[in-house]
């Protein structure tokens, strides 16, 4: 970064990146949409746990908090527009909104316990709050529904025309465009010098602290952005699916999102998107043969990716394609 | 009057023996289910604590030395000890090139690192396990003589109870010993502290870290195998215990034994009495108790200072 003019080729470039990579992403969608007419559900959940693995990478890509436990978010903004939409609240744009805002207060809450921890500790904490998160929902059964799940809700059509099909086309468009839509805004959110800030209390919080910036508000801050993120997908979910499980608040489920990420490739949003689609495609069409084999070969893949690839997916193309921009400011952590 | 006030004497006397027998039933339940998280939890105490590896595939390892005892049992017909010290060994004899093949490289990496391949281990455990042995419940047939109560003069308790506890304190002891009192344990013990400069006085790490290892590996058997009564083997035993027996360690404080112990009589006396008393909440009870633990103890109960 020599002059202006060095720098604002570099702004051009990334910006030009970033249209290009949002441009695939809506191609990809609409492929999905054209070529899998039948699973169009399942693609749809793909997206909604797309969102939870987004939401995820904020936290640890980007900050470097270790959790096992960010199902609790998911399920918070699940469990919130499945009751608010029973409760009369039907508007699809409304419920996604009531998803955010309760996933944001939940991150508020994991934030504020897990952040005062450290390593192992935190780690355990994440884990003991998505159990007692799973255990509440099961017990509050009045309000949940327990362990029969949530049920008998059905959203209005959107923008009072398109009606939620039994082929899930509409909740399909409507999911790939809140996705597009939220991806936009996290690219604002990485690039910014709060997200900046993000990226160096991971590389160093110790000297981010005696740079003069408070640690902890700024990874709360974050925690509160994942949390909306991770809501929004539970609440896309719930809107789809039309029912939602205590699954949706499990460990299984965290740890689940956490491989994909890893997958993908930590640190960087189109690595949580590419880890996703890979890993719940294997899983759709692996686990219909045998569970357990299913099973052997993630486990094998996550020791690959641990011994070989520490980068996942995404770091492997920067490292097999050095000359791609692809990896200029994304370049994934190593986990 | 007097017959009524009688009455309601024997019926108050009834209830407190009521009242005291199940007391007295929920802590002979929690004590040794808490022993026998204890025999399972410490190995994972010791590889967390000594050898700093956030071990998640502990359970997988019990889970394959339970498989191999009821195998043992109800295919090859052998009895209950012989059972136990096969699956030990069995155990002890997968876990040793996974020591060295898998966990070398991961000692010293980042938790992240070391949670993800311990996922990927117990994954590929589980289904090979399970493609193996088929996906069903195994059970353990426990010996004529420890299936029967024992009486102890003033109550019967289920012989395998007492059993269990005698195992748990038995490991906590010897482990004790080996650690506090042997050569052996010296040079653990200098390896956790620096590894380097123990290295650099003739002390074999690598040796020190697979013998380690292999230990708590054995123990994860034997816990396994001794406290499937408590934790039935299942083909997602691995996953299912995985969360317990992690938090169990980290309430106690990795490396500690009687952190651990400590940290297993506590945690399985609230579980057992959540479960006794109000089972509609699950483990609600458990995980609540875990958080205020562990938010106020961050190093575990009585972990040490790093």
């Amino acid at each position: 970064m020599r002059g202006s003019a060095t720098s604002g080729r570099f702004a051009d470039s990334r910006l030009l990146r970033d249209v290009v990579g949002v441009a695939a992403i809506a191609v990809a969608g609409a492929a999905g949409y054209w070529l899998f007419p039948d699973n169009l559900a399942l693609l749809t959940r793909v997206i909604a746990v797309a969102l939870l693995v987004l939401s995820l990478d904020l936290v640890v890509g980007y900050c470097g908090v270790a959790t096992l436990g960010h199902a609790a978010l998911y399920g918070a903004g699940a469990y919130a527009a499945g009751m608010a939409c029973l409760r009369g609240v039907t508007e699809p744009m409304t419920l996604i909104l009531i998803g955010a805002v309760a996933g944001a207060a939940a991150g508020l809450v994991m934030g504020t316990i897990m952040l005062r921890a450290h390593g192992l500790a935190q780690l355990v904490l994440s884990i003991a709050l998505v159990q007692l998160a799973h255990e509440a929902a099961n017990k509050a059964s009045a309000y949940t529904g327990g362990s029969d799940g949530l049920a008998g809700f059905s959203p209005s059509p959107l923008f009072g025309t398109f009606v939620f099909d039994l082929w899930g086309r509409t909740a399909y468009l409507f999911g790939l465009a809140l996705l597009i839509g939220v991806f936009i805004l996290l690219k604002f959110v990485v690039a910014s010098p709060f997200g900046m800030l993000c990226r160096g209390i991971k590389e160093d919080p110790v000297r981010i602290r005696a740079m003069g910036a408070f640690v902890f508000p700024v990874l709360l801050k974050m925690f509160v952005i994942s949390g909306a993120v991770a809501g929004a997908g539970g609440a896309l979910a719930a809107l789809s699916t039309q029912v939602v499980g205590l699954d949706s608040v499990s460990f299984e489920l965290s740890a689940n999102s956490l491989v994909m990420l890893v997958l993908g490739g930590l640190g960087s949003l189109y690595g949580a998107l590419v880890g996703t689609v890979i890993f719940m495609g294997f899983e759709h069409v692996v686990s219909a043969i045998n569970p357990f084999h299913w099973m052997t070969m993630v486990g094998a893949l996550l020791i690959a990716v641990v011994l070989v690839a520490p980068g996942g997916i995404g770091g492997l193309a920067g490292r097999l394609f050095p000359t791609m921009p692809a990896k200029g400011d994304d370049r994934g952590g190593r986990s | 009057m007097r017959g009524r006030a009688c009455k309601d004497r024997r019926i108050a006397v009834a209830d407190r023996n009521v009242f005291m027998q199940t007391v007295f039933s929920i802590a002979i339940d929690a004590v040794a289910y808490g022993m026998a998280l204890f025999i399972i939890c410490i190995g994972l105490s010791l590889t967390m604590g000594l050898m700093r590896v956030v071990n998640l595939a502990h359970g997988a390892f019990a889970m394959i030395a339970g498989y191999i005892a009821s195998f043992a049992q109800r295919e090859l017909g052998t009895g209950y000890a012989v059972a136990i010290l096969l699956s030990i060994l069995g155990t002890i004899v997968v876990s040793i090139p996974i020591e060295r093949f898998l966990y070398r490289r991961i000692y010293g990496s980042p938790e992240l690192t070391q949670v993800l391949m311990t996922i990927g281990i117990t994954f590929c455990v589980i289904g090979i396990t399970n493609y193996f042995f088929g996906p069903t419940l195994k059970t353990i047939p426990l010996p004529e003589s420890l299936s029967e109560p024992v009486d102890l003069g003033f109550r019967a308790v289920a012989g395998h109870r007492l059993f269990v506890m005698a195992c748990g304190l038995v490991v906590a002891a010897g482990l004790w010993f080996l650690i506090e009192k042997t050569a052996f344990g010296i040079r653990l013990r200098a390896t956790v502290d620096n590894a380097g400069m123990a290295d650099a006085l003739g002390v074999r790490t690598q040796v020190v870290y697979a013998v380690s290892f292999a230990i708590a590996m054995g123990l994860a058997a034997f816990g396994g195998v001794v406290g499937a009564e408590f934790l039935p083997i299942e083909p997602y035993y691995a996953l299912r215990y995985m969360v317990t027996f992690l938090v169990v360690v980290s309430v106690g404080g990795a490396g500690s034994i009687p952190g651990a112990l400590l940290a297993c009589l506590v945690l399985g006396t609230i579980d057992t009495t959540g479960r006794y008393l109000m089972p509609e909440f699950g483990n609600f009870f458990f995980y609540a108790a875990v958080i205020a633990i562990v938010c106020i103890f961050p190093r575990g109960l009585l972990g040490r200072a790093q």
